[in-house]
């Protein structure tokens, strides 16, 4: 494996759980809702996913557990803001704080213990062409299911009646009930959608990024995830994007840092940022179209009149 | 088509009425919002539900929408005793209904947004045809691909009723239809109905407007507190019976008396231009505008053609480019601030009460210190606040025009949308400012709270100030007007003497005939 080639293995496990969480956040996003939690979910499902492995050998079983959690703490954000009607800016940092919390104290006899690594699909054949047949070929499951949903959510939002009902629940939850549709019920589904990407983003991070538990391992991922979001101006396609540019300038960053060739580290770690910024701000030019894409209602809370 | 339009099977014919609500009453709480009520329609009826607001329209009609339950009474369709859970469960029965406020998607396409109100899943490329057929069939174009958002009021209401159609109803009810409409795309629109009554489909209309009534409606069932007071047929009556039957007293006449010769210019607009605010705002042209003291002034014109950007300029939430443009009491004041305008005695009233005149949760008290802390009557010191004082105007304010309220000093939002809006205008109207600008004064209020604002308005030129009215009730502006002048795609006609103006020249300027760049219409217009 020459260095080449490592880099852009590396680029990929990196942008990979930016693409996971930022997936599930853009469908919560087009619904209406600005669910703050996602770094709390995903380092729930890393926690959870790794504890799951590590316990039973199965990288299989602790990818459904990571799903699992996010899920679970995306129901806790969904209970509160869609039944309770709290503050969803309020309730998603809550959820980030205790997400931080409970994952420190499910996870503090799993610190340092070896994890079980996710091991990549390897098609024979395919994955022997030298140089690509690796990158395209040899990926872990999560990778392809990563850019699977990406497809898959701009088809089911864009293509299907599914998917225009939660854009107009998103746009206008008014009229949305006045015809009839459930909106806290299709907000709560796009919710757990959200938790269910989240968690899976985490074990993602913990079963075959690192595999092994590190208390805050998500290290502000579901923040970048959260800004991808709105800088791809809520289209999957744009999204994918930006995960996976500010994947290559990350580890870019990395590499140039271990070469040492004396650029301040603090320019190298804040160019992803940068740059993710730039490109999308440059690709979303179009005033109307984001004006289009931008869900008028979201933050707020819906009550229906009864 | 329209076959597929007209009353399905022979069902409708054995039973008399389409559509019976039996008793029906909603409480809200203590509140009997319905009671009591009993409304009939017949196949291929236009049948009319007056009632000034807060009369239980909405609550009736939403009831019959499946969007409320009532708490006593029942419903039959076509005879039968029907439990409509749901919108959904309603417009699977045939009933459609097109709302005051639209409930439409503005980031969505025309074709989506009719989508999402017909069941099951849609091909949106046969919708797209569908649309464009019974569009052109009925008399209201529409794009299937266009953006909602890039629409008029008048095209976004065409959606709503082509949305209604393609379900094929056979009851279509529509709230306040002609609220936001010209003359002509109003007699439009009375076609569009006549066709569909025609062919069996029966419409319950809802409108404050007599005349329109009158016109078109074949019965009519009138609510006051909730109660029925009157089923009768509308062309048998005059419009002041029908508003004495609404109101139960005699609505009060506005009286006009005015002084012959208006005083100084008090407001002057001199060549006022503005850019456009963003993709959906309007740009401001050469606008002039002289009203002086002792007259008012109304402007008509179609929502969205300036009017909020005119106010805005005007008021100073957005400031113009040169200082001479905006001349208030003398003082070239198109530079300065809201609060520096007010100063210099004027008063602004802005369309959206809740909100933009008013702060939701703010009580009324506060609310009155947010516009008139500036003022002489010392309702801050030094940046401290007299809050005895500001209530004190409130209960004079609240005593004067008639506002309504629970407690003394409630919330804004507290306050149903006419008696708020009698208390953003009394708010303004009390401080006696010599120029008043006022946007949509009467927007969605009752007939008597309407009389109540249009008689404070001319009482304040009476007392030698300038009024410049912002309406698209062309009703109100023939009432108050002592000149006229038209706002199309943000330019603004000469004002002409109400006396010297009819509807149908009202209605050609509406549509542009003034328009300096585009001399075709005016050419078509004058032939």
């Amino acid at each position: 494996m020459d260095g080449t080639q490592a880099i852009i293995l590396t680029i990929i496990t990196a942008s990979t759980p930016l693409l996971l969480a930022a997936i599930g956040e853009l469908v919560v996003e087009r619904s209406g809702v600005l669910n703050l939690g996602v770094e709390g979910m995903m380092v729930m499902g890393a926690v959870c996913g790794f504890a799951t492995a590590y316990t039973t050998g199965s990288p299989t079983l602790g990818i459904f557990a990571g799903i699992m959690a996010g899920v679970g703490m995306a129901f806790i954000f969904a209970f509160m803001t869609q039944t309770l009607v709290s503050n969803q800016v309020a309730t998603g940092l809550a959820l980030t704080l205790l997400g931080l919390g409970l994952s420190g104290l499910i996870g503090e006899s799993f610190v340092g213990l070896p994890g079980v690594k996710l091991t990549p699909i390897s098609i024979p054949l395919l994955g022997d062409i030298p140089f690509i047949g690796r990158i395209l070929f040899g990926q872990d499951i999560l990778v392809y299911a990563s850019l699977a949903l990406v497809v898959a959510t701009t088809y089911v939002l864009f293509r299907t009646r599914i998917g225009l009902i939660i854009r107009a629940v998103g746009d206008n939850h008014h009229s949305a009930h006045s015809l009839g549709y459930n909106v806290i019920m299709v907000r709560y589904a796009c919710i757990l959608f959200g938790g269910a990407c989240a968690g899976l983003s985490g074990a993602y991070l913990s079963l075959a990024y690192t595999p092994q538990w590190i208390e805050n391992m998500t290290a502000g991922r579901g923040w970048i995830a959260l800004a991808l979001v709105v800088f791809a101006t809520w289209l999957p396609k744009r999204l994918a994007i930006g995960a996976y540019l500010f994947g290559t300038v990350w580890i870019m960053g990395l590499y140039v840092q271990a070469q040492g060739l004396g650029i301040p580290s603090q320019f190298l770690s804040s160019l992803p940022y940068l740059v993710t910024i730039i490109a999308l701000v440059i690709i979303s030019g179009n005033k109307t179209l984001t004006r289009v894409n931008t869900p008028a209602c979201i933050g707020q809370s819906f009550v229906p009149d009864r | 088509m329209t076959e597929k339009m007209s009353v399905k099977g022979g069902t409708a014919a054995r039973a008399e009425y389409l559509l019976e609500a039996r008793n029906i009453t909603k409480m809200f709480g203590d509140l009997a919002a319905n009671s009591n009520v009993t409304l009939k329609i017949a196949p291929g009826e236009i049948h009319a539900l007056l009632g000034e607001n807060g009369a239980g329209k909405s609550t009736l009609v939403k009831i019959i929408y499946g969007a409320l339950q009532p708490t006593v009474g029942e419903l039959s369709w076509l005879g039968e005793t029907v439990n409509i859970a749901n919108p959904a469960a309603a417009r699977k029965l045939g009933i459609g209904m097109v709302f005051q406020h639209f409930s439409l998607f503005e980031a969505l396409s025309v074709a989506e947004n009719i989508a999402l109100a017909l069941p099951g899943d849609i091909d949106l490329d046969e919708l797209s045809k569908k649309i464009s057929q019974v569009s052109s069939e009925y008399g209201l174009p529409l794009e299937p691909t266009a953006l909602v958002a890039d629409l008029s009021v008048g095209e976004r209401q065409r959606i709503e009723i082509v949305r209604c159609l393609l379900q094929e109803p056979r009851l279509l009810i529509m709230d306040e239809p002609t609220a936001v409409l010209t003359p002509q795309e109003a007699d439009q629109l009375f076609l569009t109905l006549e066709r569909l009554a025609s062919e069996g489909c029966a419409v319950l209309y809802i409108s404050h407007r007599l005349d329109e009534v009158k016109r078109l409606c074949h019965d009519s069932t009138i609510l006051r507190h909730g109660k029925v007071v009157g089923t009768v047929n509308p062309q048998k009556e005059t419009a002041a019976s029908l508003a004495r039957l609404m109101v139960g007293a005699d609505v009060h006449a506005i009286n006009s008396n005015r002084v012959s010769s208006p005083g100084a210019s008090l407001l002057k607009l001199n060549d006022l231009n503005q850019k456009a605010d963003g993709p959906f705002g309007v740009a401001l042209r050469n606008i002039e505008l002289d009203v002086r003291a002792g007259e008012v002034v109304a402007i008509a014109g179609v929502a969205g053609n300036g009017q909020s950007e005119l106010f805005d300029a005007i008021s100073g939430e957005r400031l113009s480019s040169t200082a001479e443009s905006i001349c208030i009491n003398d003082r070239n004041c198109g530079l300065d601030n809201i609060t520096l305008r007010r100063r210099h005695s004027s008063g602004f009233v802005p369309e959206e009460r809740l909100g933009h005149g008013a702060v939701p949760g703010f009580t009324l008290s506060e609310n009155i210190i947010l516009t008139r802390h500036s003022d002489d009557d010392g309702l801050s010191r030094s940046g401290f606040l007299d809050r005895a004082k500001a209530i004190a105007i409130n209960e004079r304010i609240t005593k004067d025009y008639d506002v309504r309220k629970g407690k003394p000093d409630p919330e804004a939002r507290a306050l149903s949308g006419g008696n708020l809006q009698k208390f953003v205008v009394g708010r303004e109207l009390d401080r006696k400012p010599k120029v008043l600008v006022i946007n949509q004064p009467t927007w969605g209020v009752d007939a008597g709270a309407a009389a109540l604002i249009r008689q404070a308005l001319i009482d304040l030129a009476l007392s030698g100030s300038a009024v410049l009215v912002i309406s698209q009730d062309l009703d109100e502006i023939f009432e108050i007007a002592d000149r006229i002048a038209v706002i199309s795609r943000g330019q603004l006609s000469e004002a002409f003497p109400a006396s010297e103006l009819s509807l149908e020249s009202i209605g050609l300027m509406m549509a542009g005939a003034h328009e300096k760049k585009d001399s075709h219409i005016t050419e078509k217009a004058s032939a």
